[in-house]
């Protein structure tokens, strides 16, 4: 089943963890789902998020697309549905994650809810980010007759780049959790494994493993995101 | 080249309005430096803003160019701004991109093509002195260094005005002398128009061919900078003057009219000296022609923009008849003249 070089790793853990044997094939493949849920949510969470960060910031007063009502509406969405709790929002999106999806069970179907609970902290993150920009920018590349789609793309996005690539990190961890949540009601994944053998059959062994792993891809996902901003940042100084 | 007339501009509504230039009309003329110095919250940062539209005049119309800049749709503005360059007190320079990139952006906006635009790009490095800083960050560059790069971009395409907000606020008094010096460059070989506001009188000094004082939201004065420098003729210009140019005559020197000059006279009088006749030896054929003592109280020489100005604090002794005599000959001469003080007989 698994092979690398030339040791037989089906073998070796059936010597050395007897009944256990399945267990770092079922890790292995915990982790893959999560991390697919994760990158996938936090992917369709920033295609949804940003634009709507964009929005949220240029229809502010005095901005270059001002327009206080779409601001407060969307304000206000976005408020409501970081207002409930993930785990309450998952059954909410049920119909609706199964009319996107097909079924809300597995780690596709869970990348539904997960994107929706991401979406409104992504604008929020993005929206922080873009706030940081000094006024004087915009206000110079109003001067040069910029129209506001070239403030957007050459100004607001490229000078906020370094922190929005932070914000990704913060996203991915949050979803991280989320998704352990997700596992337990079906979604696959590192949180089911903990779910069904840590907790159900009192396997604390694969509890205190799912731990590590969590904790080992949070970090990576961490030191990626510190990577990439500090390039970013170094190239411009 | 710029025509404002009345214009006023009115922030915010109901009890919060506060009225931040009031019936404001200038008119600037094509190829002039003009400055307008006014103290933080006079209104002179709104006042540049309304030129090229960042702020909305709440009435009144601007000209460019003769264009009115408010009537434009916001296609037409954005044209006319590419032809209004802008620097400003803390540069407003992209991070994201080198020096190249930063001024290769007003190009990007105007849809230059690429290679054009890059001649250009190169052109102006030079012209401001940076060429070999083309591919570094901003911030990597002193703050005198970063102006240069906002009037490179400013200049990208060939601006007919250029407004500068507070450009050499930022900045240290030599990097501002060699920034004043670029304008002043820029102005003479492209035939620039450039309007600048400041609160430093130094730089109307050393700058301006005009000058507007602002104040309390209006325009007290305006005129040639070396008219008022001469002869300010409102208390905020003299005050703008007094911060440079010391005119105030010590308390020490008034009360030396308390002394006794027997049958004579004595009167303290200034004396401004502007251009040509700086140079010449007036007060000494005065003495000569007359018979008035001059005694020396203060003087001192400046330099407005290129020409020579001075001014001096003199006290005349001797008959009434004769110093009137002599200060018709200082006024002959071409010399201002301010009798400060009269005493003795």
């Amino acid at each position: 089943m698994l092979a690398i070089s030339g040791i037989n790793l089906a073998a070796f853990f059936a010597t050395y963890l007897g009944d256990y044997d399945w267990v770092p094939a079922a890790v292995l493949f915990a982790s893959w789902e999560t991390l697919y849920m994760v990158f996938l949510s936090t992917a369709v969470s920033y295609l949804v998020g940003m634009p709507l960060a964009i929005i949220l910031v240029t229809s502010e007063k005095g901005h270059i697309l001002e327009n206080l009502q779409l601001n407060q509406v969307l304000g206000s969405i976005v408020n409501a549905v970081r207002s409930l709790p993930f785990i309450i929002l998952l059954i909410l999106a049920i119909p609706f994650t199964r009319w996107v999806v097909g079924t809300s069970i597995g780690t596709v179907a869970s990348i539904v809810p997960l994107s929706l609970a991401a979406i409104p902290f992504v604008a929020r993150l993005v929206e922080t980010s873009l706030k940081e920009i000094d006024w004087g920018l915009i206000e110079a590349a109003l001067s040069m007759g910029a129209s506001n789609w070239q403030i957007i793309s050459k100004v607001l996005l490229p000078e906020a780049m370094p922190s929005v690539v932070l914000g990704v990190a913060i996203t991915a961890i949050n979803l991280v959790g989320y998704s352990a949540m997700a596992g337990v009601l079906g979604g696959g994944g590192l949180g089911t494994l903990a779910y069904y053998h840590g907790y159900m059959r009192y396997q604390t062994g694969i509890m205190w493993i799912t731990v590590i792993v969590l904790i080992v891809i949070v970090q990576g996902i961490q030191m990626l995101g510190d990577k990439a901003a500090g390039r970013i940042i170094n190239k411009r100084r | 080249m710029i025509e404002i007339s009345n214009l006023t501009k009115i922030y915010g509504s109901g009890h919060q309005e506060v009225m931040a230039l009031k019936e404001v009309s200038l008119s600037i003329r094509k190829g002039e430096i003009f400055g307008i110095i006014g103290l933080s919250g006079a209104g002179k940062s709104t006042l540049i803003r309304c030129i090229n539209m960042l702020e909305r005049p709440t009435q009144g119309t601007i000209m460019v160019d003769g264009q009115n800049v408010g009537s434009l749709n916001s296609l037409e503005l954005r044209r006319l701004r590419q032809k209004i360059g802008m620097i400003f007190q803390h540069f407003n320079l992209l991070s994201s991109r080198t020096v190249f990139e930063n001024v290769m952006f007003p190009l990007e906006i105007a849809a230059v093509p690429k290679n054009e635009a890059a001649q250009k790009v190169n052109a102006l490095l030079e012209l401001v002195g940076l060429t070999d800083k083309a591919q570094v960050y901003p911030e990597q560059l002193s703050g005198g260094q970063k102006q240069r790069v906002g009037i490179a971009r400013a200049l990208a395409n060939d601006p007919k005005v250029l407004l500068s907000d507070e450009a050499t606020s930022a900045l240290d008094p030599q990097t501002t002398r060699s920034i004043l010096g670029l304008l002043k460059d820029i102005n003479r070989k492209l035939g620039l128009t450039i309007v600048l506001i400041t609160h430093d009188m130094n730089v109307i000094k050393d700058a301006c061919d005009r000058v507007a004082v602002i104040d309390d939201s209006t325009i007290v004065e305006v005129g040639d900078v070396l008219n008022i420098f001469s002869n300010p003729g409102t208390p905020t210009s003299r005050s703008f003057i007094n911060s440079i140019v010391n005119r105030e005559i010590p308390a020490e020197i008034l009360q030396r009219q308390v002394i006794d000059h027997g049958l004579n006279s004595s009167r303290l009088i200034r004396v401004s000296f502007i251009g040509a006749s700086a140079g010449e030896p007036i007060i000494s054929s005065m003495v000569q022609k007359y018979a008035v003592a001059a005694n020396i109280l203060y003087g001192n020489i400046d330099q407005l923009k290129d020409i020579p100005f001075g001014n001096l604090t003199l006290e005349l002794i001797g008959p009434v008849e004769t110093i009137n005599e002599a200060l018709d000959f200082l006024r002959k001469c071409g010399l201002e003249i301010e009798v400060i003080n009269h005493a003795g007989n």
